[in-house]
């Protein structure tokens, strides 16, 4: 073992711890930006180090000067497009941007496999059966990855439609191709072919497609945090594959916790676990349609804002309409310009609300909402009954009755914000269509519910227009 | 739908607002609420002074468009607003087919029904409306209490000869008063909530557990009865009907020689007001005590209430057992009460043009119309209340759903001990390097989970870049083969490189610009 070996493992000890500590650190808003200094600084070490053992390793080499333009050439590049695209991404465009890295892993696992496979120097004879194992199954993960989250971000970037794919069978296809890769794998041990790493190849990609294809719009949240999970275990396996316990860490530890995150997701919205891990849990055809009772009563920007002006207290509700409208700027205006008359406003926020995990936090946060008056479901579901008015802005499924009182519904038993025991609800909608799971919404049929129709900005604007409209010669009166 | 006797005549209908019998305060109407009932395409007059006790002078009226008109002119208009029942005198002022509205208590009287029904006449009963959600913004008996449930406090505040809040002055310590509320109904709930923003120290008691949440939400503290281990000894209604109720007499008799004041608004609908506070309670109050009896007019929750009157007994403890309550609220009253009249000829003017139409499919209109052209259609066949709109479905269960499947616990072992087996199993006969890749995987999975186990809701999305941009470390396995001798494997890891590191530096990147969003208020 050389020096510079032994430096990079130390290194990579360290890089490895720098990592838990940045995962804990970003699990509290305190330590949060700490949390994600400790992230580079470990991934600094790591790369440091590795550079470090792969010119000593090469010095000399007549490898030595493409690889070494390459190394530089492409980390130059990936660096500029990846801080580009971070700096200049919408807010309301991060799920799809997240996708997209997510299939930047697994490309890279991919890559790294197929060279795994192509370059078997160094290898012990009796191992090689182990290490062709470990070329297939990173391959597997790392193009699942890929596909899915190529097909997650096109859904929600919304370039192809994102209702679920519903192939006869599906589950038989998802299992028959698991199956063919375990065979694949046994074969490709046995007798090491190019083309059966082409075929496995094409398997995982075509899985991968189908996986996410197969689910619904209104579940991306739990899909992204899974694809999450399966890029840690494409590095996990490629940290097998080529002996390095820090991607195996690390891998690990990505998989896990994006697992574990799955499954709060899940629980969110009462799915199984276990059904998400499999993937095509798409939401089945709603089992009936005759909700759609009872006539809804509309409200106009004025009415709203004299209701607004009443109130002593008021909960907002976003969803993932107020995303799509970008009405996060106007509603925390509308927030601050309430709070300043001394009406008690706060932010409710389901938890899969939007298409990514916490992605109303992120929005009101790039807004300018303080965060301490932004609740989850489990802080704020018991203040509804007390609460004057509740405006429902871009949300559907997340606040419907039918999800607790009609067992009937596809969403019974989903756990919902109880806006409909307030005393006021206004709903801002573009149209009286049904939410992303198809079902229909008995909260505009409610007597206290009223509807607001049009652009949640345009309509959220002319509140405020009104709002201040009425201050003035309030204020011009008190001089 | 059937035609009624108003919708026959073609024009929009005459609406009178009249005046109430003496010593109510109240009017069916205010301005505001008679302007928007020309809205609906009526003709609303008022009868001369009609809102004068509630102060709407007549000018009042006559700004929202509606005519000052006399006595016998009001009463003869196609449709007549009113808060009490008619006198028979009042009814022969009706002219045939028209419609009276009011307080009309169908149930108490059945006599005014038959007087009502020998003309051709339709009565509606706004204290008839349903209690279903749909009917909220119609019940007048809601409002009613909610105002008279305030005033009670004032009236208990107004006898009383102490602060209701504890203040610490330099003349001494004043402790607050203390009052007991029983009944947490509409009204209770109401005094509850004036009483404590008086700053008194407040309790409630009634039999439903499950208003314990809004007692708490408005300041009150709840007083449960709790005979629930006395119950199981003999499983009988009765039985445990008696231990309840000796019980609740004990605890007011506890809480009697307590408190300052009581607010009494314990109703059950058709009977008599049940006796909660005895003779003997009332005794052991200190004199100066003040106790509300809301429910005198029906019998009354303390023993020694009279209707209408203020009484003090020999120890100095005054029972106010005013049944006007409401009425001593009279501008809102009359507001709340007209908001109420006028949701309710809302409903029953669907075209909007001055007509008024009676569904009998509906069952808020089935319920409210009491006498319809001549003849009685109280009570309601209860059928109909039995199929109200799914809105009155319960409230669900507290308890969260369970899954709909949830493995066993059995089972679950099984797949652990499984799990665990095939590891075991991997590890003994893999060959050298893989054990310790192993064991470093399971270690770091462990981890993985523990570390994120409270990850807060808002942070999900930092969270998740920056796993994202950590799980680029798989650039280190790209950089190490990016020296191999072959071209074809250096291309292929220069490629590997690029995506992980666009992960790599676009993920954190992305993660600190959001994390420099989130803001605390007082961080500004």
């Amino acid at each position: 073992m050389s020096a510079a070996t032994a430096i990079a493992d130390a290194a990579y000890i360290v890089a490895a711890l720098l990592f838990i500590m940045s995962l804990a650190g970003l699990s509290k808003h305190q330590t949060s930006r700490r949390g994600v200094v400790y992230g580079i600084i470990g991934m600094t070490i790591a790369l440091v180090a590795t550079v470090i053992v792969v010119l000593t390793g090469a010095w000399g080499s007549s490898s030595l000067p493409l690889g070494l333009t390459f190394l530089v050439v492409a980390i130059v590049i990936g660096a500029i497009i990846g801080l580009w695209r971070a700096r200049t991404v919408e807010m309301t465009g991060m799920p799809q941007l997240i996708a997209l890295f997510h299939s930047f892993v697994g490309a890279a696992a991919v890559l790294v496999g197929w060279n795994g496979a192509i370059d078997t120097r160094g290898i012990p004879a009796d191992l090689l059966g182990v290490h062709h194992g470990e070329v297939f199954i990173g391959v597997f993960i790392g193009g699942v990855t890929l596909t899915g989250s190529v097909v997650a971000f096109l859904k929600l970037s919304a370039r192809i439609s994102s209702r679920p794919l519903m192939l006869p069978g599906k589950n038989a296809l998802n299992i028959g191709a698991l199956v063919v890769f375990v065979a694949l794998t046994v074969w490709y041990i046995a007798a090491p072919q190019l083309w059966l790493l082409i075929v496995v190849t094409a398997l995982a990609l075509a899985l991968g497609w189908h996986l996410v294809a197969s689910i619904g719009g209104g579940d991306m949240p739990v899909v992204i945090s899974m694809l999450n999970s399966y890029s840690g275990w494409a590095a996990a396996a490629a940290g097998f594959l080529l002996n390095n316990d820090l991607l195996i860490v690390t891998g690990a530890l990505v998989g896990s916790s994006g697992a574990y995150l799955s499954y709060i997701m899940c629980k969110a919205m009462n799915r199984s676990f276990l059904s998400v891990i499999a993937g095509g849990f798409g939401i089945e055809a709603p089992s009936k349609t005759d909700a759609g009772g009872g006539e809804h009563r509309e409200i106009d920007a004025a009415g709203a804002a004299a209701m607004l002006e009443g109130a002593s207290s008021v909960i907002i509700t976003p969803g993932y309409g107020m995303a799509v409208a970008q009405a996060q700027y106007p509603v925390a205006e509308l927030a601050r310009r309430l709070r300043e008359q001394g009406v008690e406003v706060r932010f409710g926020i389901h938890p899969v609300a939007g298409r990514l995990p916490g992605h109303m936090n992120v929005l009101l946060a790039e807004a300018r909402v303080p965060y301490d008056i932004v609740l989850e479901m489990d802080e704020i579901n018991d203040d509804f009954a007390s609460t004057s008015v509740v405006l429902v802005i871009g949300a559907n499924d997340t606040v419907n009755p039918a999800a607790a009182e009609d067992p009937g519904s596809p969403i019974a038993g989903m756990p919902v914000l109880r806006v409909w025991e307030a005393e006021n609800v206004i709903v801002f909608k573009r149209s009286m269509a049904a939410g992303y799971a198809g079902v229909d919404n008995p909260l505009f049929y409610r007597d206290n519910t009223q509807m607001l129709f049009g652009d949640a900005k345009e309509r959220v604007e002319d509140i405020l227009k009104v709002l201040s409209s009425q201050s003035e010669p309030a204020q011009r009166q008190a001089r | 739908m059937e035609s009624t006797a108003s919708e026959r005549s073609g024009n929009p209908l005459r609406m009178g607002i009249v005046r109430e019998p003496d010593g109510e305060t109240r009017v069916a109407a205010t301005p505001d609420t008679a302007a928007k009932l020309a809205g609906l395409g009526y003709t609303v007059v008022v009868e001369r002074g009609a809102g004068a006790a509630a102060s709407f002078p007549d000018d009042a009226y006559e700004g929202a468009d509606a005519a000052i008109v006399d006595t016998a002119e009001a009463w003869s208009c196609d449709v007549v607003l009113r808060i009490n029942p008619p006198t028979s005198d009042e009814i022969a002022r009706l002219k045939d087919g028209a419609t009276i509205v009011g307080m009309l208590s169908p149930s108490l009287r059945p006599e005014l029904l038959q007087s009502l029904a020998v003309r051709d006449l339709t009565a509606i009963a706004m204290d008839a409306v349903p209690r279903i959600s749909r009917a909220q913004s119609m019940d007048v008996l809601s409002s009613m209490s909610n105002i008279a449930g305030y005033r009670a406090v004032v009236e208990a505040a107004h006898e009383f000869g102490r602060f209701f809040t504890g203040q610490v002055t330099a003349a001494g310590k004043v402790p607050p008063a203390k009052v007991l509320v029983a009944g947490a109904g509409v009204a209770g709930l109401a005094a509850i909530g004036a009483a404590s923003s008086l700053g008194a120290v407040v309790r409630a008691t009634d039999p439903r557990p499950e208003v314990a949440d809004q007692v708490h939400s408005i300041g009150g503290e709840y007083l449960p009865v709790d005979v629930a281990l006395e119950q199981s000894t003999d499983g009988y209604a009765k039985a445990t009907s008696e231990a309840y109720d000796r019980r609740a007499a004990e605890i007011y008799s506890e809480q009697a020689a307590e408190v300052d004041v009581i607010i009494a608004t314990a109703l059950i609908p058709g009977r008599p007001a049940p006796r909660l506070i005895t003779a003997t309670d009332v005794a052991s109050m200190r004199p100066g005590s003040v106790i509300v009896d809301m429910a005198a007019a029906q019998g009354g929750n303390v023993e020694g209430s009279v209707p209408g009157k203020r009484v003090v007994t020999e120890g100095g403890v005054i029972i106010l057992g005013y049944t006007d309550l409401a009425g001593r609220l009279p501008t809102q009253a009359s507001q709340l009460y007209g908001t109420n009249l006028l949701n309710l000829i809302k409903l029953l003017t669907p075209g909007k043009d001055g007509r008024l139409v009676i569904d009998f499919d509906d069952v808020v209109q089935r319920a409210v119309t009491v006498v319809r052209d001549g003849s009685i259609t109280w009570p309601p066949p209860p059928v109909a209340v039995a199929a109200a709109p799914s809105t009155t479905m319960p409230k669900p269960e507290k308890e969260a759903p369970e899954p709909k499947r949830r493995m066993s616990p059995r089972a679950l072992t099984g797949l652990v001990a499984l799990g665990i087996a095939a590891l075991f199993a991997v590890c003994a006969f893999a060959p050298p390097p893989l054990p310790q890749h192993f064991l470093v995987l399971v270690l770091a999975v462990v981890v993985g989970f523990y570390v994120i186990g409270h990850v807060a809701h808002a942070l999900h999305t930092p969270l998740m870049s920056v796993t994202n941009a950590i799980s680029g470390i798989i650039i280190v396995g790209a950089m190490v083969q990016i020296m191999a001798p072959s071209p074809v494997v250096q291309v292929i890891a220069a490629v590997a490189v690029l995506v992980a590191s666009i992960n790599v530096f676009g993920g954190f990147a992305v993660t600190r610009r959001m994390l420099a969003m989130f803001t605390k208020a007082e961080d500004r």
